[in-house]
């Protein structure tokens, strides 16, 4: 007899670019480990399977305490911050964005767009919140190919019995 | 570390059965080894993917990861979990007699 399948599911909440990677990454490595995963995008994370969305996410530096001048390429600037007045000027989110996907694109890390694609070519199976749905006044067709349907919190707990479920 | 008998060679291999020398490996043990990972019949494609995988380790040292097997076969994502169901990278590397693949992506 065949031993079961270790499953893993995802619950994403954030619209960040940031906070969008963690369930990529540890998704394609379960994949990876020939481990079943499934993906509910509910509320802001949403916005990962949205098609006007997914590829515009972004990292504010306001009120990002760990986000220092080191990252931004300043030597020995590990504990010095970017202050709130500065992150909150025209074009700083965008700078840091810009910032954070040229380092992603040097690693060799895809766009969110083309990782879920590799997701769901890997049998990744991805799932829209319907409160979230309802609530932000979307459809079915505002999400991309890979997004299996709209499904209820209940209709979640039962397609993953037996999963291992981490939220992020 | 270990050494164990495939296809009447003796090799060695490390506690997560990949292979650790990958000079010692033949076309016989990738059949044998196939065979134990669920894959009786490895075709054209399951072969083109193998030479790949050995001679992208020759070059750089390590296995290929998955992202970097489909960028440079031309093979889909969807194609290599066909072939190699379940974890294709590490399936191929097992397969090839390689180390296991390192990196995220």
């Amino acid at each position: 007899m065949a031993e079961e399948t270790r499953k893993v599911a995802f619950i994403c909440s954030k619209g960040d670019l940031d906070m969008a990677y963690p369930a990529l990454v540890m998704g394609w490595a379960a994949l990876g480990n020939g481990i079943d995963v499934t993906i509910f995008f509910t509320f802001w994370g949403m916005d990962m399977i949205r098609k006007t969305r997914q590829d515009h996410l972004q990292i504010a530096p306001v009120g990002n305490t760990a986000m220092k001048l080191s990252m931004m390429g300043v030597k020995g600037m590990d504990n010095a911050g970017i202050p709130n007045l500065l992150g909150a000027l025209p074009g700083m989110t965008a700078f840091a964005t810009k910032l954070m996907k040229d380092k992603m694109h040097a690693l060799g890390v895809p766009p969110v767009g083309e990782y879920l694609q590799m997701m769901v070519d890997g049998g990744a199976q991805l799932y829209a919140c319907k409160l979230s749905v309802d609530m932000m006044g979307l459809k079915k067709e505002d999400f991309v190919d890979g997004v299996i349907d709209i499904v209820t919190a209940s209709d979640f707990m039962d397609m993953t019995e037996g999963a291992q479920i981490i939220f992020i | 570390m270990s050494t164990r008998t495939i296809a009447g060679k003796t090799v060695q291999m490390n506690d997560e059965g990949f292979m650790t020398n990958p000079s010692e490996w033949t076309r016989e043990i990738a059949a044998e080894v196939a065979k134990e990972e669920g894959l009786p019949d490895l075709n054209t494609s399951h072969w083109k993917v193998i030479e790949f995988c050995r001679s992208d380790a020759t070059s750089s040292g390590k296995s290929p990861t998955l992202r970097r097997i489909t960028t440079a076969t031309g093979l889909s994502t969807k194609e290599m979990f066909a072939l190699f169901p379940k974890g294709p990278a590490k399936k191929v590397a097992k397969i090839s007699g390689l180390g296991k693949p390192e990196g995220c992506v």
